[in-house]
């Protein structure tokens, strides 16, 4: 299979930070860290999915212009990004894991709807729901 | 907050004066602070927030955190709590069987009585007649991860409980209730 979703983006604060989030904390890997002066493509990639690419992005000129650039700082600030799904075999397990780690959750783990499901955001503010696969 | 955002701002700042655009924005660093507040208040709402645990939450002072809430996510902080109560009342009515008085207490109220009439000015009905009408219909959101099935029926409350009373009293004073929780 060639077709499909290639990369994602997410807008971050802080590009170290965001690395050091994903790579350090959750275990993602790095897929292409790449300079040009100030601009920096840098995506990451679950272990399990090496063709899906999460991208790590400032928002930044000259992609975007001064103003905006800082309204969008603003609204990942503020929680108001789209929310995020990762899928774990054992939601209880992976949070105290991640905790230890110093990931910030939001909420516990809880069971319903048959699967169990956690909440937690990065350092820059994008909400992350950690759900149990349904067996 | 790095050097680097530090002095990206003051150039962003730079140029936003340079093109007259105001830059009426919040601090990023700032509100996720505010943000981390918020996130301790839908954990646990029916916790009691008062503006000092809010503030420490977000390491600012008292009065400078409830003129930055509102100013980030366009209601006061003890609104927000109140429209997350109903929010979780009317989730706890629709799809349990538990009694009423120990729905308002789960959702932090202390008294039967305050809680059905604040439910009822902020959704039209009271607790019987919502669960009445909601558990007859039938739901179909178990495809929809929690949070945001939860959000849909967070209700809208964009004027002060005080004030939505008044309106239909038809009484027009202006309102003197404080809405930040002491």
């Amino acid at each position: 299979m060639t077709e499909g979703i290639g990369v994602v983006g997410l807008y971050v604060h802080d590009q170290d930070g965001a690395l050091d989030f994903y790579v350090g904390k959750l275990g993602f890997q790095v897929h292409t860290d790449a300079r040009n002066g100030n601009y920096r493509w840098l995506t990451v990639k679950h272990p399990n999915q090496p063709s899906f690419e999460l991208g790590l992005f400032l928002p930044q000129e000259p992609v975007l212009d001064a103003v905006t650039a800082h309204t969008m700082r603003e609204m990942v600030a503020k929680g108001a990004m789209p929310p995020l799904v990762l899928v774990v075999d054992d939601c209880r397990a992976a949070y105290d894991k991640l905790r230890a780690k110093g990931v910030e959750f939001i909420q516990e783990p809880i069971a319903r709807f048959g699967g169990v499901d956690a909440n937690f955001r990065d350092p820059s503010g994008n909400a992350w729901k950690m759900i149990e696969a349904r067996s | 907050m790095g050097q680097a955002d530090q002095s990206r701002i003051v150039a962003d700042a730079a140029k936003a004066r340079y093109w007259n655009v105001s830059m009426a924005g919040q601090d990023p660093a700032l509100l996720r602070r505010l943000l981390r507040a918020k996130d301790r208040m839908d954990a646990a709402s029916e916790e009691d927030w008062p503006v000092e645990r809010l503030a420490n939450v977000s390491g600012v002072s008292e009065a400078h955190f409830a003129r930055s809430f509102k100013e980030a996510f366009g209601v006061p902080p003890h609104r927000y709590l109140l429209t997350r109560r109903i929010e979780r009342a009317k989730a706890l009515l629709r799809d349990t069987d538990a009694p009423i008085i120990e729905i308002a207490f789960q959702t932090g109220w202390n008294s039967l009585g305050t809680f059905g009439r604040v439910f009822r000015d902020v959704t039209g009905k009271s607790p019987s007649e919502l669960r009445a009408r909601e558990q007859a219909s039938a739901h179909q959101l178990d495809q929809v991860p929690h949070c945001f099935v939860s959000a849909a029926y967070r209700p809208g409350l964009k004027i002060a409980v005080s004030e939505k009373r008044r309106r239909k009293a038809g009484d027009r004073t202006d309102p003197e209730e404080t809405e930040v929780p002491k």
